[in-house]
């Protein structure tokens, strides 16, 4: 929150309602009573350049009197000011069903519910749009054209979902708490209640985990060639993986740099087939190389960022260096579920759902809480998969919110619980 | 009284960095691009910041495919990196996606 300073006098009619205003935000604030002191009085006036009472500094940034506060406060712009959005304090926001998550799991469960009455709120996290944003084109969606691009596809779900009303808030959960009802969530700008909740986190790339990738990440080690692959025209550089997104990466850095290597661990691709071949054929052109059954060893530099990359031998344990400028590490990714240990079940960071063919399938362990896409899916992953999980995610939730208004019982008792 | 106006963030070339980061005790600037997803998905919060800390904080974004020539003085590799000049010197640089908190908080540390 920010620091607030008020210059106040005793009987002062507008300082008692600047503090009223500061105490009905629920601001806490430092009052600098300058009655009885000259000394704090010249501080007031050299400060503000004003000699009325009271005086509001926010952050060391003068504000003025009552009378600016409130035009602040009239004009919607005190309450940024007072970064009374930081700490998740005051009144929770409450709603019948929360999404969390912008990625296809997220705006479809939203666009279903949003149709379905559940008047849903979305909740976009840091990385809004999801994995797609990361992306260039989109060629497996199906019905969409020869040149979607990801962030393009992105940009319609979030247009559609606004046709249906959908509430985005930008908002970051920092905390949950389902075990009690309605379920609550911590966000940055504040705290949320809920009914039901859509979990569609999604999952975000993995590292490998070596301290030498660390200290260069951003100088060189990137898991986004979309983004970085421009700072490296012309030079060689090197894709760790050998997935769907490694060979996409690759072949889109062999549009860029001057030769990329891919490095992976097996002696054969994960990716589908057309990606392979389109990957085989830049490297009968010299483009691509591929060093099979290796794995990194150490990622090489100075102070310049990356140089090279130590990889090893897989069964020999034999090293060698390759002399690289950039490193994209695309060896898969974790699921955000960190949110809700020991709160939901989970295998390997996935959360668990029923599954089955009794309906209720994208249920976790817990009831009246759904995960759709990524977050549950150690498999699939794609986004038609997540889309398709979503909307069944919100028809899950339609009925077990219907429940809940048919039977209020069992919420008024885990409320008085 | 102060006039209070939201303040937005600004674009700068290549030319102007010097200026700007001498100019104001405290910058932020993001070097960014237009194709890159995930410095689209953070340029709400940095609106939000130059809202929030008003003439404390000047937010500066420059495009690195149109001016590419500081992006490569301060060695930035990776798309989005925000770098917080205090009294025209680097002082904190934060690489990739960010959350709100995790940018207000170098803000404050900065200005501590």
């Amino acid at each position: 929150m920010s620091e607030i300073l008020i210059y106040t006098k005793d009987y002062c009619g507008f300082c008692a309602r600047a503090k009223a205003l500061l105490t009905a935000k629920g601001a806490d604030f430092t009052e600098i009573d300058t009655t009885r002191d000259a000394g704090l009085q010249a501080e007031m006036v050299e400060r503000s350049g004003r000699r009325t009472v009271p005086q509001v500094f926010i952050d060391g940034r003068h504000i003025g009197g009552y009378d600016d506060l409130a035009a602040l406060d009239a004009a919607g712009e005190l309450d940024a000011l007072l970064r009374l959005a930081e700490p998740a304090k005051g009144e929770a926001r409450h709603h019948r069903l929360i999404v969390l998550g912008t990625g296809p799991a997220g705006y479809t469960a939203a666009i279903y519910a949003a149709r379905a009455g559940l008047e849903p709120a979305v909740i976009t996290g840091v990385e809004v749009g999801g994995q797609l944003m990361t992306t260039t084109e989109v060629e497996n969606w199906p019905g969409g054209d020869v040149t979607l691009q990801g962030p393009e596809l992105m940009e319609r779900f979030r247009e559609q979902a606004d046709r249906f009303e959908v509430t985005l808030i930008r908002d970051h959960i920092r905390a949950a708490d389902l075990s009690r009802r309605p379920f609550r969530l911590e966000g940055e700008a504040r705290a949320y209640t809920t009914d039901s909740l859509i979990i569609a986190t999604g999952a975000t790339a993995r590292y490998l985990g070596l301290p030498s990738e660390t200290a260069f990440k951003g100088r060189g080690v990137s898991a986004c060639a979309t983004c970085d692959g421009f700072f490296f025209r012309g030079k060689p550089v090197a894709v760790v993986g050998g997935g769907n997104t490694a060979v996409e990466e690759a072949l889109y850095l062999a549009n860029i740099a001057s030769h990329v290597t891919l490095v992976h661990r097996r002696d054969a691709l994960k990716a589908e087939r057309i990606l392979q071949d389109r990957l085989f054929a830049k490297v009968s052109e010299g483009k691509v190389s591929i060093c099979w059954g290796h794995q990194v060893d150490e990622v090489l530099g100075d102070e310049t960022g990356v140089t090279g990359l130590r990889v090893r031998h897989v069964d020999t344990g034999e090293t060698r260096d390759l002399t690289v400028d950039g490193v994209f590490i695309a060896i898969g990714h974790d699921p955000n579920t960190i949110l809700f240990t020991g709160q939901l079940d989970r295998e390997d960071g996935y959360l668990r759902t029923k599954g089955g063919l009794a309906g209720n399938a994208t249920e976790t362990s817990l009831p009246g809480v759904f995960a759709a896409g990524d977050v549950a899916d150690p498999v699939y992953r794609q986004a038609v998969t997540s889309a398709a999980t979503g909307a069944m995610a919100a028809l899950d939730a339609e009925r077990f919110l219907a429940g809940l208004a048919a039977e209020p019982a069992p919420q008024t008792e885990t409320l008085a619980a | 009284m102060t006039a209070v106006s939201a303040k937005e963030p600004i674009h700068i070339t290549d030319d102007e960095f010097d200026t700007v980061v001498k100019r104001d005790d405290l910058v932020l600037v993001d070097f960014w691009a237009p194709w890159c997803g995930p410095c689209v998905a953070i340029a709400p919060v940095l609106e939000e910041l130059a809202a929030e800390y008003g003439d404390a904080l000047t937010v500066a974004k420059i495009d690195i495919d149109q001016h590419p020539q500081k992006a490569s003085t301060f060695g930035v590799r990776a798309i989005p990196t925000l770098v917080l000049f205090k009294g025209g010197e680097p002082f904190d640089t934060l690489i990739g996606v960010q959350t709100r908190s995790s940018l207000a908080a170098a803000i404050d540390r900065a200005r501590s």
